[in-house]
């Protein structure tokens, strides 16, 4: 394959391999996973706990949770300025800057998200301040200078024009850090940019359609519902219109009839915004209704991916036959997979899911299969289907 | 067949204690005003979004918790008639409240299998000592023999001999699971409140967890109070399914009918908010506004009729009862 992404390409995840250094040993949370995403499309990632999907995802923050390491593979994404670049060969500094701008994130648990000692606008204006400063102070002094041109606007605004021309340069120069030090003008400084920030943040707020976004603003996280609170969690994630959102579980800890308002939400937003989107979930029903493609993982590996409707028609890996055959329908009986994910330590040798397969062959045990491209759009890693090289031999059902 | 637990007018406040004095400031209405049966031998599914009552009215039913005022009726032998309010008959199986040793001897009958095993668990003790433990504590067995019940016991969920001298942490999730329904079937109970029992596991774990129980339902004949926020999973298992909104019960019904004719409002936006899985389908979805109130003060009259669409001036004033509108289909609504 080649390194460079094709022009409607956003992201392309290359081989990952991560691994995790344990006392029980090396556990091989993600092993070769590829993956590939559309510029505006939504990418669903199914799998079952400790599948890798959340490793996969935050690895593409390069925020790989220790004891973790990225072992090989790359991840190349199309930045803001058009260049593509190997996520996992940035500096820190230059993560810092892609992070919350170009790459956000949504979690599971918005009450574990959100710090509970800071008002929901301190939480919202941090994203913003760090990441459009500038945008801000020019917003800041074009209202300071409409002031003072109407005659208003005594020593205070010609200070804090004064100071936002100043922080344009360099917010980080000595006078700057001196002036603000001194009782009285120190918080006169950041008054108009305070309030440039909290129009901006209630904007958004209204945008999330938070009721009442002027109160809930002042307000801490605790004395928000869950569903409140993943709001704020997105508005923080989409604050500076990133060009790929990664939601992980956002509404599995909330109530379906809230979970239809966060899905409507962010769907909603995602047209507005014109952000990809990563979406991981273990629920089959919202992988169906929110993704365009979906990506299917089992310890470690990515096992199929599909368009969202041929996947759900004509799954092609046990594994995903399996998993919806999992959901329960009236009427039916349950059909569980039997066993139990194995342990990453000691993977199953060849393909992972052969102990658990009802189709598993002598090859299963000895060769890892390879995601092999089955027609145009859906590839699968499994030794039942040979690929374009081998022509239609598919087995299976 | 009879019926083997009723509620009638059952209802559950929590104080909310203020002030200097910690004087009682309010209630907060968990449950308020509950009344059905359940048969013997079905599977009763309680449906509803977190903080409308569901855990408290499984709790209060089981006498975890004391009733604040209304009756509870229960009879191991499963033979409530089905109007209960013949009272003289009644106050036999009034259980509403019993005390000591006479509670003590009922709780053999009446079990809870709780939403996560990794808290319902004692990280301190073996499995063979957990799950033992109701025999101990009833009287019932002990020493070996209490082990070889265990045994029983654990063999019928699917665990083995090999696991009986282990910690809980060894076990995975769904396995854990497996021993709270062990520990809460050593008795051999009549009646088991689930509170959302595959909640914390996986979705191939959750299809096995669900099967046991059916399974286990068939061979010992159980009857179940399974509660949960999952409505897929609630059609799939349940042989009449109630919805609660609020602290109330808005609707019941079977199963079927319940899904594809669902009559109260709340119900129907319920409904439309489950994803389904088949991307195909589009289904008109109907969004609710806001969030549910609080059980402290709630709305007056109809406690849907602030998100309710079809609201009508008598919504706000007056309070629906439970009617029957279709055979065996009950709704609280005043559009039937």
């Amino acid at each position: 394959m080649e390194e460079i992404l094709s022009p409607d390409e956003q992201l392309r995840v290359k081989d990952l391999v991560v691994r995790f250094y344990t006392y029980e040993g090396i556990v091989k949370a993600v092993e070769k996973a590829r993956l590939n995403l559309k510029k505006g499309e939504t990418l669903g990632i199914v799998g079952e706990t400790g599948s890798g999907k959340s490793v996969t995802a935050l690895t593409i923050l390069a925020l790989t949770p220790p004891p973790g390491k990225v072992e090989g593979g790359s991840i190349l994404f199309r930045r803001i300025s058009g260049s593509i670049d190997d996520i996992l060969k940035l500096r820190e500094e230059q993560l810092i800057k892609l992070r919350g701008r170009e790459i956000s994130m949504i979690f599971q648990e918005p009450n574990a998200a959100l710090d509970p000692l800071y008002t929901v606008g301190d939480q919202v204006a941090e994203a913003i301040l760090s990441h459009r400063l500038s945008e801000m102070l020019d917003k800041a002094i074009e209202s300071l200078k409409e002031e003072i041109k109407d005659g208003g606007g005594g020593f205070s605004s010609r200070l804090q024009l004064w100071a936002y021309n100043e922080m344009k340069k360099n917010p980080e120069a000595l006078k700057l850090r001196l002036v603000k030090k001194l009782p009285i003008i120190g918080k006169m400084i950041s008054k108009k940019l305070n309030q440039v920030v909290r129009e901006e943040i209630v904007g958004l707020l209204r945008l999330m359609e938070i009721p009442d976004p002027e109160r809930v603003i002042d307000s801490y996280p605790h004395e928000l519902s869950g569903g409140m609170q993943q709001r704020i969690v997105i508005a923080i994630a989409l604050a500076c219109s990133p060009l790929l959102l990664l939601a992980d579980e956002p509404t599995t800890s909330l109530d379906v009839t809230v979970q239809a308002q966060i899905l409507d939400l962010i769907m909603r937003l995602k047209e507005r915004f014109g952000a990809s989107i990563i979406y991981i979930t273990h629920d089959m029903g919202v992988i169906a209704e929110i993704s365009d493609r979906v990506a299917v993982m089992y310890a470690g590996n990515v096992v199929e991916v599909a368009p969202v409707i041929e996947l759900f028609k004509k799954p092609l890996h046990p594994y995903t036959k399996a998993l919806l055959e999992a959901i329960p329908r009236p009427g039916a009986t349950f059909k569980s997979i039997p066993g139990t994910v194995p342990n990453l330590v000691n993977p199953p040798p060849g393909c992972r899911f052969h102990p658990r397969c009802p189709y598993a062959m002598p090859r299963c045990r000895e060769e890892i299969p390879e995601l092999r491209r089955i027609t145009k759009e859906h590839y699968v890693a499994c030794h039942l289907y040979g690929g374009e090289e081998h022509g239609k031999h598919s087995g299976g059902d | 067949m009879g019926n083997i637990v009723a509620a009638i007018n059952l209802r559950k406040y929590f104080p909310i204690v203020g002030g200097v004095f910690r004087r009682k400031i309010g209630d907060v209405k968990a449950v308020d005003g509950v009344t059905f049966t359940i048969k013997t031998g079905e599977t009763f599914g309680l449906v509803g979004e977190s903080g409308c009552g569901k855990t408290t009215l499984g709790k209060t039913l089981i006498r975890l918790l004391d009733p604040t005022s209304g009756r509870i009726l229960f009879d191991p032998e499963g033979n409530l008639p089905d109007n209960p309010k013949i009272e003289e008959r009644m106050n036999d199986y009034d259980i509403s409240s019993v005390k000591g040793g006479k509670l003590k001897s009922l709780r053999r009958y009446m079990q809870i299998v709780y939403q996560n095993p990794s808290t319902s668990l004692n990280p301190r003790m073996l499995v063979k000592d957990i799950v033992a433990e109701p025999l101990v504590v009833q009287g019932l067995a002990k020493g070996k023999e209490a082990e070889e019940r265990v045994l029983q016991i654990l063999e019928r969920v699917g665990l083995a001999r090999e696991h009986l001298y282990r910690y809980p942490h060894e076990f995975s999730g769904g396995q854990k699971q497996r021993i709270a329904i062990a520990r809460a079937l050593i008795t051999h109970p009549k009646f088991i409140v689930l509170d959302e029992p595959t909640s914390s596991v996986d979705v191939s774990v959750r299809a096995s967890l669900l099967d046991l129980f059916k399974e286990l339902q068939r061979n010992m004949g159980l009857t179940y109070l399974f509660i949960s926020h999952d409505l897929s999973m609630i059609e799939a298992i349940s042989d009449r399914v109630a919805v609660m909104y609020l602290g109330k019960i808005v609707e019941i019904a079977d199963p079927k009918e319940l899904f594809n004719n669902p009559l109260h409002p709340y119900t129907q936006a319920l409904f439309s908010a489950i994803p389904i899985p088949d991307p195909e389908v589009k289904r008109e979805r109907i969004i609710l506004g806001g969030e549910p109130p609080s059980p402290a003060n709630p709305p007056s009259g109809c406690r849907f009729h602030p998100r309710c669409r079809y609201v009508k001036d008598i919504c706000s004033k007056q309070e629906p009862t439970l009617i029957e509108v279709k055979p065996g289909h009950y709704v609280a609504c005043h559009l039937y």
